[in-house]
């Protein structure tokens, strides 16, 4: 049986946030443009995925997991608008036992090698090569990247924020903006 | 020649003038020492063009992050949410 063969994944609510709220952040803005929206999503995907975290089966691994619970809520978000401007609605019947919530998505998802024909296709996505790309920094060199390189922050204003120096960030940066660059030239120039 | 002024400059100065130049940071007295080094020097040549590149990538892929603010409002209500299921 292949099933006994699949590596089973864990699941670690605590590390949510640290490890996929950027992702699923940058998932949903790329599909409802708000930035307050976005964010209520991710926290309800988070919450959901809290509430269900007993129908993981490790499958998965955490993140297809969590995009999943994502993609339903996307698509109740704008059935909700739909349905106020009073438009035609389509009603599909997911599961109404909140309880099984996250049951059905894994059986959909489930791959045991994490690399589904979605995958693929969202890693021709630049946003998301860059994003696997970041995760191959370490955690210090991905903050002070983002914070200069996404948030547009100051350099003076990241230094008093993680209390580096300026020569410090600059070796930070380089090295974050060498490993990015060869591994987006491995995966996407 | 005095060391502050030589206006050849090493491969690690060069690459952090790249880097800098790559948030509008650096000098025009930097650029042009960078200029003259790159002239001479293929693997900043090679390096630069990179750099370059991640930069307009980077540029293009309108990739949007959660402020630290928002992602400390983010955890907080999510460890109040963790808290109360355990």
């Amino acid at each position: 049986m292949i099933n006994t063969e699949m590596p089973k994944h864990q699941i670690n609510p605590n590390k949510w946030i640290d490890l996929y709220s950027d992702y699923l952040f940058n998932y949903t803005i790329t599909r409802v443009r708000d930035r307050d929206t976005a964010q209520d999503l991710v926290q309800d995907t988070f919450f959901a995925g809290l509430k269900s975290m007993k129908n993981f089966k490790g499958e998965a691994s955490e993140r297809t997991w969590l995009i999943s619970i994502l993609k339903r809520k996307i698509i109740d978000h704008y059935r909700k608008i739909n349905s106020k401007k009073g438009k035609a609605e389509v009603r599909v019947n997911f599961s109404s036992d909140s309880d099984n919530e996250g049951d059905w998505i894994e059986q959909r998802v489930a791959d045991p090698f994490d690399k589904t024909a979605e995958d693929n296709l969202e890693n021709k996505e630049l946003g998301l090569a860059i994003h696997n790309c970041l995760g191959k920094l370490s955690e210090k060199q991905a903050q002070v990247f983002k914070m200069k390189t996404m948030l547009g922050y100051e350099t003076d204003a990241i230094c008093n924020e993680l209390n580096i120096t300026a020569s410090n960030l600059w070796v930070i940066i380089h090295r974050a903006r060498t490993t990015l660059a060869s591994c987006l030239e491995e995966n996407w120039f | 020649m005095s060391k502050k002024n030589n206006i050849f400059i090493s491969c690690t100065e060069a690459a952090h003038t790249c880097n800098q130049s790559q948030y509008n940071e650096a000098s025009l007295w930097k650029k042009i020492k960078l200029t003259i080094h790159l002239l001479y020097c293929k693997a900043c040549r090679k390096y630069s063009k990179n750099n370059a590149k991640l930069t307009k990538v980077m540029n293009n892929s309108e990739l949007e992050y959660l402020k630290t603010s928002e992602k400390d409002a983010l955890k907080s209500n999510f460890e109040k949410e963790l808290a109360k299921n355990n």
